[in-house]
């Protein structure tokens, strides 16, 4: 049965689908992320283009279904680009669309490049979205420093719709630098991996990414900025990293980031995708507990990427404190699992809480974050 | 300014209070006494004063916990305090609350370099984070002006910034996890040493929120390797646009500075008085400081200076060493300090868009003729956050009230262009009735829900950031209970 679809072409519009509704929604920008609950599908592409650009206060404000690659073409024209490095799921998913960048931020989804300058959320300014009743609010701003009233601004990055449906997003964007470059290490264990990472994200270079490949046994580590500068950490983390193996600088190092975000390691491979995040030295004993068929590691091993055959409760298996998100499975393993990491029971009631306040009818997302 | 008439109901019902305080916290952990509750009757924010009913210092989670559950069940408000040394009146007390203060839970809990975090009780001071680390050449970066005497609580209560975080970020940026005790006593753990706590962002909503949701009593911090060096440079302007315009142009070259600092020229001339830094005497002084090694240095700092030059400043100084480094900051450093001793004053904190900066200076030096009151600015340029330093004679009647009409109007223009109430110091007392010039009702309404979640009594801090008007029916109905 084909879902009908919802696209409302302006804010006023979405609060008229919201306050009519009759039944649960499910609120989608490109639809590329797997993050679907039931009920009608309300689009916000209808929604989209960029309304403000200040390149000299690195700002820049959109409606929520601005697509992400219109966003980046215009930043780049100006240098300037989107540096929490967003993951594209296609790949990964098989899904097609447009990623948008509502969708980005109500996700809050981060790149390799999160452990040095932060996640989605920490870039989102300020947002306007309408709530489960249909009121318009605003919250934050486009301005780097704002601690006025309650920053609900972070409290929608990641709330994957199910406090508001957002119409548009304020925020921050950085410099594209003059230079990258990557530095290998091989031929590593995951232990002596973590270790590399640790010891280059502990070091003065301003490490932009920290992966591990186990396939390959390397692990990387990416610096960026003045060309000079790159040049010269480059060599100093080679210096520095040689003692737990051959150090090399890697050739193609965009392209190799571009999969390492979106875990390109995993395409074409049967099974389901889990995204665990862990303190960085619990990786080699959370790998040694998940008994997977293959894994990744980024963000210096804080951010565990596990293929796993159909239908497994990975989180059972963690022994570790953390969290994991089941970013690839079944409709049937979604529904019996949960794609959310259950949370202790009074953050449980918090997070009920603020739902029913937000969204008191229960119609927005509903199946979604547990 | 107004706050709520303490309950006769509560005060009443002290002496029960005090019995079961005293039966779950150490004899000395209790104040009672009129002649010492008198030192928590105000913070940085001294024109507003009131004594508690009794203060609170307790030295273990589970004793906020104790006290909170106390409070909770009688009714009582409660006002968590750091160090005191909010400039927004966050930590006024009221004549009925128990001022509940973490100054005496101050250890480090770990230290974990591996990981590059480290978990301390709340009520450690800022600089004592980095002192913490320092021998292992880290640091933890947020560094508001006060980071000698504030308490980490305070920090994340305020979502405090500092001068370096244009490149590090602010407290919400640099917090991993809490514990956190809850008004009803419950107490709770969010994050940790992983990144991005699972669920909703309860972390992001926390940081900020003024101590109206709940006391964190112990923290995650991420921490940083320090960096292998840094250096500033001087850059004198004959007008503000200039200086504003040679700002813009800094970032837009992909340029990213730790920090950029700006003064004019009431503050230059102030601050030169006081601390005799050998700063030139022109309209605007621009601070840029750049971090990395020598030669990094020199690269980022060639850059800058060639944009400077290009907008012909009047003066332009590098420093070749840390002596030069010092002086350089000398005058910023002790900016307030230098107001402070020729003047009575009142320190504001709206952000503007940087693109706004030449046109909000012009309409601040237009407020000042038509006030009659001076203004000296000094403020982080690189973020648009401004510290506008209004001056009056806190002996002559009617001054205080003339400055305050005078800020109320430059917070309003800091709105009007696109910015906000308070870049980094908090809503408290001080900005609570100006929240409608940046909010609808239905925007406040929004964060009230919020607050109603974590405590639905508004028991905790109940009389701040948001104006009286809006916030009565919650807090009467804990009155009338």
């Amino acid at each position: 049965m084909k879902k009908m679809m919802l696209k409302p072409k302006s804010e006023t519009e979405l609060v008229e689908v919201i306050a009519d509704a009759g039944g649960p929604l499910c609120i989608q920008g490109g639809g590329t992320r797997g993050f679907a609950s039931d009920g009608e599908v309300l689009s916000t592409r209808g929604l989209s283009g960029v309304e403000l650009y200040e390149p000299g206060a690195l700002t820049m404000v959109a409606r929520a279904g601005t697509p992400v690659a219109e966003i980046e073409a215009l930043l780049a024209q100006s240098g300037q680009r989107l540096a929490f490095e967003p993951m594209d799921h296609r790949g990964l998913l098989g899904s097609d669309g447009e990623p948008t960048i509502g969708g980005v931020f109500a996700a809050n989804v981060s790149g390799p490049r999160r452990i040095q300058c932060g996640a989605a959320r920490d870039f989102l300014l300020g947002v306007r979205f309408v709530d489960g009743a249909g009121h318009v609010v605003k919250n934050g701003g486009r301005v780097m420093k704002n601690v006025t009233g309650y920053d609900l601004v972070k409290l929608m990055a990641g709330a994957h719709g199910t406090l508001g449906a957002l119409s548009e997003v304020s925020f921050k964007v950085l410099p594209e630098p003059e230079a990258e470059a990557t530095v290998q290490v091989g031929d590593v264990g995951l232990s002596v991996a973590v270790q590399v990472m640790s010891a280059a994200l502990g070091s003065p270079y301003d490490v932009t990414g920290a992966g591990y490949d186990p396939d390959t046994r390397k692990a990387y580590v990416r610096i960026e900025g003045f060309s000079s500068s790159v040049a010269y950490r480059a060599d100093r983390l080679s210096a520095d990293l040689a003692q737990f193996g051959e150090t090399q600088q890697v050739e193609r190092s965009a392209d190799l980031w571009r999969g390492i975000r979106d875990v390109s390691a995993f395409y074409g491979r049967e099974g389901d995708v889990w995204r665990i995040s862990v303190k960085p030295s619990d990786a080699v004993a959370l790998a040694d507990q998940l008994q997977a068929d293959a894994l990744q590691f980024d963000w210096g091993g804080g951010l565990v990427w596990a293929l796993v055959p159909e239908g497994v409760d990975l989180r059972a298996r963690m022994g570790v404190s953390g969290h994991a998100t089941l970013v690839r499975g079944s409709a049937e393993t979604r529904m019996r699992l949960g794609q959310f990491h259950p949370q202790p029971a009074p953050l449980a009631a918090i997070s009920a809480g603020l739902r029913a306040k937000f969204d008191p009818r229960g119609i927005l997302n509903s199946g979604l974050m547990g | 300014m107004d706050m709520p008439s303490p309950s006769a109901v509560i005060l009443a019902r002290k002496a029960e209070l005090v019995a079961k305080l005293a039966a779950v916290l150490p004899g000395d952990a209790l104040i009672q006494d009129e002649a010492e509750t008198r030192a928590y009757e105000c913070d940085a924010l001294t024109a507003y004063r009131c004594p508690p009913m009794l203060a609170v210092l307790p030295r273990s989670t589970q004793e906020v916990s104790d006290v909170l559950r106390i409070c909770h069940q009688m009714g009582v408000p409660v006002v968590p305090r750091g160090a005191g040394t909010s400039l927004a009146g966050g930590a006024l007390p009221t004549a009925d609350c128990v001022i509940l203060g973490v100054a005496r839970m101050n250890e480090v809990l770990e230290a974990d370099y591996d990981n590059r975090v480290i978990r301390v009780q709340t009520g450690r001071t800022n600089l004592s984070v980095s002192g913490a680390v320092e021998e292992e050449d880290f640091f933890y970066a947020p560094d508001p002006s006060s980071q000698l005497a504030c308490a980490i609580a305070g920090n994340i209560a305020m979502n405090s910034g500092g001068a370096h975080c244009l490149k590090y970020g602010v407290t919400t940026n640099n917090l991993m996890g809490v514990t956190m005790v809850m008004m009803d006593g419950t107490v709770v753990e969010i994050g940790g040493a992983h990144l991005d706590a699972g669920g909703l962002d309860l972390l992001g909503v926390i940081c900020g929120s003024e101590g109206q949701l709940g006391v964190v009593t112990e923290a995650t911090l991420r921490i940083l390797r320090k960096p292998e060096g840094a250096r500033p440079v001087l850059i004198g302007y004959d007008s503000n646009e200039v200086a504003g315009a040679c700002v813009s142009d800094i970032i837009k070259a992909g340029v990213l500075p730790v920090a950029i600092e700006f003064m004019d020229r009431p503050c230059i001339e102030a601050c030169e008085a006081f601390a005799k830094a050998g700063y030139p005497m022109c309209e605007a002084l621009l601070i840029i400081e750049v971090e990395g090694s020598p030669e990094e240095i020199d690269h980022q700092l060639g850059l800058i200076i060639e944009i400077a030059r290009s907008h012909n400043p009047v003066e332009l100084r590098e420093a070749q060493d840390a002596d030069e480094a010092g002086r350089i900051w000398l005058g910023r450093k002790s900016a307030f300090g230098a107001m402070g001793q020729i003047n009575d004053y009142m320190c504001l904190d709206g952000t503007i868009p940087v693109t706004e900066l030449p046109y909000v200076l012009r309409r601040i030096g237009e407020l000042s003729k038509q006030y009659g009151l001076g203004v000296a600015n000094v403020f982080h340029a690189g973020d648009g956050n401004m510290h506008p330093l209004i001056l009056f004679d806190a002996n002559k009647p009617g001054d205080l009230e003339l400055c305050e009409d005078m800020g109320a109007d430059i917070l309003k223009l800091c709105v009007e262009v696109g910015g906000c109430l308070t870049g980094e110091h908090g809503v408290g007392v001080e900005k609570r009735d100006l929240m409608l010039h940046q909010y609808s009702p239905e925007d406040l309404e929004a964060q009230l829900k919020v607050k109603d979640v974590f405590d639905p009594h508004w028991l905790l801090n109940p009389a701040k950031v948001f104006p009286l008007s809006v916030t009565e029916g919650r807090r009467a109905v804990e009155l009338s209970k």
